[in-house]
């Protein structure tokens, strides 16, 4: 009887031990696709950071190339190029980072305020709707009004002011304001979107007691909406300045046309890595270029990160 | 009535309404000059109040050079589908993993998903990567795999709802009651998420639809070439070849009503976009508010 019952219980827990065990396996089988998708995709190119300092050769791969020190980061550094797309990459970040964030704040702000939803809901539908285009269609609807024998400017609105045609795509000064006006057009949207949510999380009894005390709509924006979205605009902000050293490779590749003339004006790292790999072939100057991104561009996410990680511990990535 | 203030309406309608058309404003100024007459877009330029409509442009690119556009829409539509269902299968099993307390390299893996998003290689190990070590160029998987297939954002945002909104409680009686992990996942969890499926896959396959950047560092036979690296090369090189000196290319290009063409290309392109988005407008909404801070 008391062995048969040991035996019952030794094999229930054997038996419980098998379907634990086969639980496992179950879930090691389901995410095996996904682990091995980002080894691929994601690290195994992290080690390749390595042919930065190597003499790189399609024949002899990734890991028998020959070493060549820091060769490949003395030719990058002597050029003008080095400092170019640095300070293009960072300017025009830090000028997207104020725009990103004063237009769409102020557009969440007024969009809160409008209380019919049919109008609400078309004004946000719209201006979302740039930011689900390709950038090969961004470029050609610029196109369409800067284009030199066709376009809308120089066609239609010069002329009308007597002023005489520009040539857009060969003329560097104009990129400075071109693009970060596209890059504002298209990403408002989806900047608005998330302050309007953030607004529309506040508490609506802040301003009943406002309005009860008499402050005006504007006041009451100013000491209580403001306030209130203050720690998501913090927040948005660091993890942009998180990527100040990344570009959005189709606004500078796609939006000017890829026009060697405006290089001075377009050229950020992204850009620049591509064509140094795909344009020129010179693997050394791409992979210095992108280790040179990856490290600096790391340091600064992760710094970025743990700040946000002291303000709001739900919102860091780690 | 929650707030009197008239003049603060007045002023919220009159900006909204200026950013909405200036969001709208090229749209239609390329759907206008798609359907204007080629020699009046020669003389006046692309305007929104075009003297001579003309449906030519369209007749071009569905007569001469329908194979080219067909192809170019059944790659994209392909891609979209078969990449946003694999997207959707690989991102889902991952983050059901994940989400499961039982499964002992949980906190490893998960960490690895957060690094993949902190870190990368770049375009050179990448490329390297893909090309000379599975030697992908020119082939479909070019459109379908690189950086696009699972993103570490997705996989957190899934695994967090399936934690947040599947109470463990129903899990653990499926398992109770013998069903083994996959199923619980297929038949319990996937339907009890169908809000974060929806999102995950708008946007992956919003994604698939507008990738450009696979075909341009992959693909150089045209035959693959999708909607948008069609309309990326066509610009391109009309541009290329009204400035190059050559007698045949100018000849060449007097035959085609390149004006029109090109944003008659640019429209269908974004139409299916733009027609489809109203209605699954609140999940794109739903999915940049969820996903901003992990972005």
């Amino acid at each position: 009887m008391q062995v048969t019952v040991a035996k019952g219980i030794r094999r229930g827990l054997a038996g419980r031990d098998k379907a634990r065990r086969k639980t496992v396996y179950i879930l090691m089988l389901m995410a095996l696709p996904g682990v091995v998708y980002m080894i691929i995709n994601n690290y195994l190119p992290m080690v390749g950071l390595i042919v930065a300092f190597k003499d790189f050769s399609f024949s002899k791969g990734m890991f028998g190339s020959d070493w060549s020190g820091l060769k490949n980061f003395e030719y990058l550094f002597k050029t003008t190029d080095a400092f170019i797309i640095t300070r293009n990459t960072l300017c025009y970040n830090l000028l997207f980072i104020i725009l990103n964030t004063v237009i769409p704040v102020l557009a969440a702000i007024f969009l809160a305020e409008i209380e019919t939803r049919f109008f609400s809901r078309v004004y946000q539908t719209t201006i979302l709707l740039p930011f689900l285009i390709s950038t090969v269609i961004v470029s050609y609807l610029v196109y369409a009004f800067l284009s030199t024998t066709t376009g809308l400017f120089n066609k239609g609105l010069l002329p009308a002011f007597g002023i005489e045609p520009i040539k857009w795509y060969s003329e560097p000064k104009y990129w400075y304001v071109i693009l970060p006006f596209v890059n504002t057009w298209k990403s408002l949207g989806y900047y608005t979107v998330i302050y309007l949510a953030s607004i529309i999380g506040i508490d609506k009894e802040y301003y009943e007691a406002a309005a009860l005390d008499g402050a005006s709509r504007w006041n009451q924006i100013r000491t209580i909406t403001v306030p209130l979205i203050s720690k998501t605009i913090i927040l948005m902000v660091l993890i942009s300045v998180g990527r100040i050293f990344y570009s959005d490779f189709g606004i500078f590749y796609n939006v000017p046309m890829n026009s060697g003339m405006l290089y001075e004006a377009t050229n950020t790292i992204d850009t620049y890595v591509y064509r140094s790999l795909c344009v020129l072939g010179d693997i050394g100057m791409a992979s210095a270029a992108g280790f040179y991104q990856s490290v600096v561009g790391f340091v600064l996410v992760f710094l970025a990160n743990m700040i946000v990680k002291k303000i709001d511990s739900e919102s860091a990535v780690f | 009535m929650k707030h009197k203030d008239v003049g603060m309406k007045v002023v919220a309608h009159a900006i909204m309404s200026i950013m909405t058309i200036i969001a709208l404003v090229p749209f239609v100024l390329m759907i206008v000059s798609s359907l204007t007459d080629e020699k009046t877009l020669t003389y006046y330029g692309y305007a929104f109040f075009p003297k001579k409509l003309s449906l030519d442009a369209y007749k071009f690119l569905f007569q001469a050079q329908k194979l080219t556009i067909l192809r170019g829409y059944g790659i994209t539509l392909l891609v979209t589908a078969v990449g946003t269902i694999a997207s959707l299968i690989i991102t889902t099993m991952l983050a059901y993993a994940l989400s499961r307390p039982k499964f002992p390299f949980g906190k490893f893996l998960n960490f690895l998903v957060f690094f993949s998003m902190l870190f990368n290689g770049g375009l050179v190990p990448t490329y390297i990567v893909y090309a000379t070590g599975l030697g992908i160029r020119n082939t479909i998987y070019a459109l379908l795999i690189p950086g696009l297939l699972m993103k570490g954002m997705f996989v957190l945002m899934t695994r967090s709802y399936f934690i947040s909104a599947i109470p463990e409680a129903v899990i653990e009686s499926a398992v109770i009651d013998g069903a083994d992990e996959f199923r619980v996942y297929r038949q319990i969890v996937l339907p009890l998420s169908l809000p974060i499926l929806a999102t995950v896959g708008l946007f992956s396959g919003l994604n698939y639809w507008n990738d450009w950047y696979n075909g341009l560092i992959f693909i150089t036979d045209s035959k693959l070439f999708n909607i948008q690296n069609i309309l990326n090369r066509i610009l391109l090189s009309i541009q290329y070849l009204k400035n190059s000196t050559d007698v045949e290319a100018s000849q060449l290009l007097s035959d085609i009503p390149t004006a029109s063409v090109r944003m008659a290309l640019a429209t269908v392109g974004v139409l299916p976009i733009m027609v489809v988005y109203p209605f699954f407008q609140k999940y794109f909404v739903k999915g940049i508010a969820l996903g901003a801070v992990k972005g």
